[in-house]
C-alpha cells in the first residue's frame, strides 16, 4: 500500500515561479489532465457555438487564435527564459500598422506630389545627423579630450536634431494638408505580416540589448514604456497612419466576406491562423528540446551555473526575447488584419498586454500546449464576460440607485473598467494558487 | 527681460512643480523597493487612489477648509494618506505578503504589481470614471502675480503651486527626520542594508513592511492630490505617471530616497525643457539673424504628445551608461 | 542547569542533512569552540542553534527550555546573539546607528550599553559617526560584535569572528572575547584559526561529517596527539 501510493505524483504545491518542484511527478503514460482540459474546452466552444451561431463563433475562434500567436510569444519569453515583457501592446502596435501599411491601396495624389521627393531627404538627412553625431563620438580616438567629444557631440546631436525635426515637422504637415496621408504600398497582406515581425523584431532587439544584461524589473519597466511611446507615435502621426481617423478596411490573404459571406470566409481566415499557429508549434517543440532550449532554460533556472559552464547568458536572452517579439508582431499583424480596421487608440494595455499575460500564467508558462489551452480560454471568457459584465452593472446599478441613489452614468464604459478590475484579480488569484499554471511546463529530472 | 519671466513661469515654475511630484513619488518607489526588493508598478495607481479620497472627502465637506484658509482638499489629505496607507496594507496582506512567504523570484512580485495597478485602475474608474475633475470644489485657484521692476510681464504663482512647494519641503524633512532620528526610521534604513541581519537584530520585520506600506501610501496619496490641485483629478493617468516615477527612482540610484527626490527634479526639468517653445527666447535676436538663418515658429525638441518620450530616454540613457543610478544606487 | 544543550541534532538545507547527530553542551560563562575540517558543518550548527535551518530530529535547549526551531527573532528576545560570518554590518549606517540596531528591542538601556561597548572597542568611538562599510576589516568584527552585545545576550553564536583578518586583529579579537566572557556572557564560536581557539577555550568540539568526533575541554584537546595530527595540522 505504502509502495504504491509513494509511486503517484505529489499533489500540486503551489512551487515558486520558475523553481523547480521538490519532486518530479512521475511520468504519465497517458496525459488525462491535458486531455480532460482540452475535452472541456471544446464542449465550451461547441456550447458558444450553439447558442450564439456559427459566425460569431467563428470569428471568435479566429480572434482567439491571433491571442495565441501572441501568447506563445510570451511564453517563450517568460515561460522559456524567464523574462516578462509588459509592452505586448506596442509589438501588436507595430505589425498592424506594418500589416495596415503594406496592404491598403496606393495614395495616388501622394506619389503624384513632390512630398514623397522631400519626405526622401528628410530621410536621408536623419542618416547624414546620425553618422555625423556617431563620427564626433569617436572623435576621441584621435586625441580630442573625452569632455570635448561629449560636450560636441551633444551639440551636434541637438542641433542636427532640431533641423531635422523641423524639416520633418514642415513636411508632414504638407503631407497632412495636401494629400492626407501617405497611403499604403498595395503589396499582399502577409507581406506586411512578415514584415511586422521583422518591425517588432528590431525594437525587441534594441529593447533587449539594454536591459538584458538587467535585473528582470528593468526589462518591464523598458517594455511598458516603448509599448506606451509607439502607441503615441501613430496615434500621433495623422501623415502616416491618418491617426484617430483610423484606416479601413483591410485587405485579407482570404477571400473576404463581400465575396464568399461571413462564416466562408472567417473560417478560411480561421484555416490561415490554424496552420501559422501549427507552424510556430513545432517549431517552439522542436527548439524546446534542442540544446538550444535546454541552454535557454538552463538559463533560467540557474544563471549563475549556467554562466559558470560557459553559456553566452546575454546573447541567448537576446535570441529568446527577439524570438518572442517577432511573434508578437505578426501575430498583432494577423489581429488587426482581421479586424478589418487599423485604429491606434483601440491598442489598450489591458486587451493587448494583461490578456495575453493572463493566458500565459493561467495556461502554463513554458508550456506550448497549456498556453494555447489558455489563450482560447481566456479568449472566451473574456469575449463572453462582456455582456455578462454590462448585465452585472445593470444589476449593481440598480442596487445602488435604490440603496445610495447611486446613478452611474456610462454603463458601458464602467463594465469594461469592471473587467479590468476581474483581469487583475485573476493575475493575482493564478499566482497565489496556480503559479504553474492549468498544465504545468514538465520538468525533466535525471537522478 | 520679458523672454526671462516667461521662460521662469513656464520652465523653473513648472519644472519645480513637476519635479516635486515626480520626486515625491519615485521616494515611495524606492522605499518599497529598498525594503521589499520589487518594482512596485502598483504606485501609480495607488497615487490616483489617494487623490481619489481626497476628491470623495472633498465632495463630502466642500467647506471644511474655509475656517483656516486652506483649500479643503490640503485639509482632507491626513484622512485620504490614512485610508490610503490601511489600503496599501491590506493589499500587502492579501497578495503580496502570501507570495512573499513562497519565497518567489522579485519579477513575480513585479507580476503581481501589475495585477494590483489594474484592480486599482478597474475601481478607481468604475466609481469615478474617466473624466478629469476638479479637486477645487466650491472654490477657485488664487492666482499672485508679482511685478518685477521694469518688465511688463509679472511672476505669477498659484495658490496651489505655492502650497505644492511648502508641503514637499515638509515632507522631505520629515522623512529624512524620521530616516535619521527616529528608532524605526534607523531600522528601515538597517533593513535595506541587510535584511538578514536586521532579523538576527531582532527588528521585527513585519512591522517595519507595515510601516513602509504607511509611508509609501502616505507620500503616493500627497504626490496625487498635489498633481490633482495643481492641474486636475485625472483618472487615467497611471502608465504615463509611472515611467517618469520610475525614471526619478532608477535616475537618483535605486534604495536611495536623496537620490530619487534629486531624480524627481531631474525627470520633471527634462521634461519641461524638452516641450518649452525655445524660439520664444530667441525672439529678440530673430530680426538681426541673416535671412538664410530663419528660425522655425516651433523649436520645442519634442511636442507635448510624446512627453512621455523624455523619461523613457533619460531611463534608457541612464541603464546605458550608469545603471547604478548617479548616486550608485542598487542594481535591481 | 547548562546554558546551552544540543543533543542529537540532525538537520540541513532542503532535505540535504549536512548534521548526523551533534551533541554539545555549555554551561553559562564557558567559552566553547566548534573547529574541523572544511565542509563539517561547524557553521551549519552555529545556524541550527539560532534557528536559521530546519532541525529535523534531535533538541536544543537553553537554559533547559527547549529551543528547537525557534525563529531567530524570538531567540533574540530570549538572550541570544548571532554575529555571522559574512554581512555582519549594516554598511551605509553609522557605527553608532549599528550598534542601536542591536538594541532594537531594549531601546531604554542602548545609551548605557553603547558607553560599554565604545570601553571595550575602544576604535569605535571615535568612528561612531562613519557609516560601518568605511571601516578595516577587524573594525568591521568589532562593530558586528558590539551590535550583538547591545542586546545584553546570555549567549553569543560568533561564525569565525577572525577569518580574513590581519594577525594583530586576530588576537585583539581573541582578547576580546575572553573579555567579554569574562563579564558572565556564555561564548559558542567556530574557528579555522583552531589552535588560537582552543586555547581561550573552556570546550572544544571537534566535528567532522557532521558529527562530534572529540568533545573536551580546550586544553585536553589541544593536547591530544590525536587531535593535533588530524585536526591542528601537527
Amino acid at each position: 500500500m505504502t509502495a504504491s501510493s509513494s509511486q503517484r505524483p505529489a499533489p500540486q504545491q503551489p512551487a515558486p515561479q520558475g523553481a523547480t518542484p521538490p519532486e518530479a511527478p512521475a511520468p504519465r503514460t497517458l496525459p488525462v489532465r491535458e486531455l480532460a482540459l482540452f475535452g472541456g474546452l471544446a464542449l465550451v466552444v461547441l456550447a458558444v457555438f450553439a447558442t450564439m451561431g456559427p459566425a460569431y463563433s467563428t470569428r471568435m475562434l479566429v480572434e482567439a487564435s491571433c491571442y495565441a500567436i501572441l501568447a506563445l510569444g510570451l511564453t517563450i519569453q517568460w515561460g522559456y527564459a524567464g523574462q516578462f515583457n509588459a509592452g505586448i501592446m506596442g509589438f501588436v502596435a507595430l505589425g498592424g500598422f506594418s500589416a495596415t501599411f503594406f496592404s491598403i491601396p496606393v495614395n495616388p495624389a501622394f506619389w503624384a506630389s513632390d512630398l514623397p521627393g522631400r519626405l526622401g531627404w528628410v530621410l536621408l538627412a536623419m542618416v547624414v545627423v546620425t553618422a555625423i553625431v556617431f563620427g564626433i563620438s569617436r572623435l576621441d580616438r584621435i586625441g580630442l579630450p573625452k569632455l570635448l567629444r561629449t560636450i560636441l557631440a551633444i551639440a551636434a546631436g541637438l542641433i542636427g536634431y532640431l533641423v531635422v525635426i523641423s524639416w520633418l515637422r514642415s513636411v508632414t504637415g504638407d503631407i497632412e494638408s495636401q494629400v492626407e496621408f501617405i497611403g499604403g504600398l498595395g503589396l499582399p497582406v502577409w507581406l506586411g505580416w512578415i514584415v511586422g515581425g521583422v518591425l517588432a523584431g528590431g525594437v525587441g532587439y534594441v529593447i533587449g540589448h539594454i536591459c538584458l544584461g538587467l535585473r528582470s524589473d528593468y526589462l518591464v519597466i523598458a517594455t511598458l514604456g516603448i509599448a506606451e511611446i509607439i502607441k503615441a507615435f501613430l496615434k500621433n502621426s495623422d501623415w502616416l497612419t491618418r491617426g484617430t481617423a483610423t484606416i479601413s478596411p483591410l485587405p485579407w490573404p482570404v477571400p473576404d466576406p463581400g465575396e464568399v459571406g461571413f462564416l466562408t470566409a472567417r473560417a478560411l481566415y480561421l484555416s490561415v491562423t490554424v496552420v501559422m499557429i501549427a507552424v510556430i508549434f513545432f517549431l517552439l517543440h522542436r527548439a524546446y528540446h534542442a540544446p538550444w532550449g535546454r541552454m535557454i532554460r538552463a538559463i533560467r533556472d540557474n544563471e549563475v551555473s549556467a554562466a559558470a559552464m560557459g553559456k553566452s547568458i546575454n546573447r541567448r536572452r537576446q535570441e529568446i526575447f527577439v524570438f518572442g517579439c517577432i511573434l508578437m508582431g505578426v501575430g498583432g499583424a494577423v489581429l488587426t488584419s482581421f479586424n478589418g480596421l487599423f485604429d491606434p487608440q483601440g491598442y489598450l494595455p489591458l486587451n493587448h498586454t494583461f490578456l495575453v499575460l493572463v493566458m500565459v500564467i493561467l495556461g502554463g508558462p513554458g508550456n506550448n500546449l497549456g498556453t494555447l489551452f489558455g489563450a482560447v480560454l481566456v479568449y472566451v471568457i473574456w469575449i463572453m464576460s462582456g455582456p455578462l459584465a454590462l448585465a452585472l452593472m445593470h444589476a449593481v446599478t440598480a442596487l445602488g440607485d435604490s440603496w445610495f441613489d447611486w446613478q452611474p452614468g456610462n454603463l458601458d464604459s464602467r463594465a469594461l473598467q469592471a473587467r479590468v478590475f476581474v483581469i487583475g484579480l485573476l493575475i493575482l488569484l493564478v499566482l497565489r494558487f496556480a503559479p504553474r499554471g492549468l498544465i504545468p511546463e514538465k520538468v525533466a529530472h535525471h537522478d | 527681460m520679458n523672454e526671462l519671466i516667461y521662460f521662469f513661469n513656464y520652465v523653473v515654475v513648472a519644472g519645480s512643480v513637476t519635479g516635486c511630484i515626480y520626486a515625491i513619488g519615485a521616494v515611495g518607489v524606492t522605499l518599497i523597493y529598498s525594503i521589499l526588493r520589487f518594482a512596485h508598478f502598483a504606485h501609480a495607481d495607488m497615487m490616483t487612489l489617494g487623490t481619489l479620497a481626497v476628491l470623495l472627502l472633498t465632495l463630502a465637506f466642500p467647506h471644511a477648509g474655509d475656517p483656516l484658509g486652506l483649500p479643503t482638499a490640503i485639509v482632507m489629505l491626513p484622512v485620504a494618506m490614512a485610508l490610503t496607507s490601511l489600503v496599501a496594507v491590506g493589499i500587502d496582506r492579501a497578495f503580496y505578503q502570501p507570495l512573499r512567504s513562497h519565497g518567489v523570484k522579485p519579477i513575480v512580485m513585479v507580476i503581481a504589481s501589475l495585477g494590483v495597478t489594474l484592480m486599482l485602475q478597474g475601481l478607481i474608474r468604475l466609481f469615478a470614471g474617466t473624466g478629469s475633475q476638479n479637486l477645487y470644489v466650491d472654490a477657485r485657484k488664487e492666482i499672485f502675480r508679482i511685478d518685477v521692476p521694469g518688465v511688463t510681464r509679472p511672476i505669477i504663482l498659484t495658490e496651489p503651486q505655492i502650497i505644492l512647494f511648502v508641503i514637499t519641503i515638509v515632507a522631505v524633512v520629515g522623512l529624512h527626520l524620521f530616516l535619521t532620528r527616529a528608532r524605526l526610521g534607523k531600522a528601515m534604513r538597517a533593513m535595506s542594508d541587510n535584511p538578514d541581519l536586521a532579523r538576527a537584530s531582532g527588528i521585527n520585520t513585519r512591522l517595519i513592511i507595515t510601516l513602509t506600506w504607511i509611508i509609501a501610501g502616505s507620500l503616493a496619496t500627497i504626490a496625487g492630490t498635489l498633481l490633482s490641485l495643481d492641474v486636475a483629478f485625472k483618472p487615467d493617468l497611471s502608465f504615463f505617471l509611472l515611467l517618469p516615477i520610475f525614471a526619478a527612482a532608477i535616475v537618483g540610484g535605486v534604495g536611495h530616497p536623496y537620490g530619487a527626490i534629486a531624480g524627481g527634479f531631474l525627470v520633471g526639468f527634462a521634461e519641461t525643457l524638452a516641450v518649452f517653445n525655445w524660439s520664444v527666447l530667441l525672439r529678440p535676436v530673430r530680426d538681426s539673424l541673416p535671412t538664410w538663418l530663419e528660425l522655425p515658429n516651433n523649436l520645442a525638441l519634442v511636442g507635448t504628445e510624446y512627453k512621455i518620450v523624455v523619461p523613457f530616454f533619460i531611463l534608457v540613457a541612464v541603464l546605458i551608461w550608469r545603471p547604478t543610478g548617479i548616486f550608485k544606487g542598487k542594481v535591481i | 542547569m547548562p546554558l546551552l544543550e544540543a543533543v542529537d541534532v540532525h538537520g540541513g538545507y532542503g532535505g540535504m542533512n549536512i548534521l548526523n547527530g551533534v551533541n554539545m553542551t555549555i554551561e553559562a560563562d564557558e567559552i566553547g569552540v566548534i573547529v574541523g575540517p572544511n565542509g563539517a558543518g561547524k557553521s551549519t550548527m552555529l545556524k541550527a542553534v539560532f534557528g536559521l535551518l530546519t532541525i529535523t530530529q534531535g533538541e536544543i535547549r537553553l537554559r533547559g527550555e527547549a529551543i528547537t526551531n525557534l525563529s531567530p527573532h524570538k531567540l533574540v528576545e530570549m538572550g541570544m546573539g548571532f554575529v555571522p560570518q559574512e554581512k555582519n554590518i549594516f554598511p551605509s549606517l553609522s557605527v553608532e546607528e549599528n550598534l542601536e540596531m542591536g538594541a532594537f528591542l531594549k531601546p531604554a538601556t542602548a545609551s548605557r550599553l553603547k558607553a560599554q561597548i565604545y570601553e571595550f572597542f575602544p576604535p569605535l568611538l571615535e568612528k561612531r559617526r562613519q557609516p560601518a562599510g568605511e571601516l578595516s576589516g577587524g573594525q568591521r568584527q568589532m562593530v558586528a560584535m558590539g551590535r550583538a552585545l547591545m542586546n545584553e545576550p546570555s549567549l553569543l553564536l560568533l561564525d569565525e569572528p577572525t577569518a580574513g583578518l590581519s594577525p594583530r586583529y586576530m588576537n585583539e579579537i581573541f582578547d576580546r572575547v575572553k573579555t567579554i566572557n569574562a563579564a558572565g556572557v556564555g561564548v559558542l564560536m567556530v574557528e579555522q584559526n583552531a589552535k588560537q581557539a582552543l586555547r581561550i577555550a573552556h570546550k572544544g568540539f571537534v566535528l567532522a561529517a557532521g558529527q562530534n568526533r572529540f568533545s573536551d575541554t580546550g586544553e585536553a584537546l589541544l593536547n591530544d596527539p590525536q587531535v593535533a595530527k588530524s585536526f591542528l595540522g601537527g
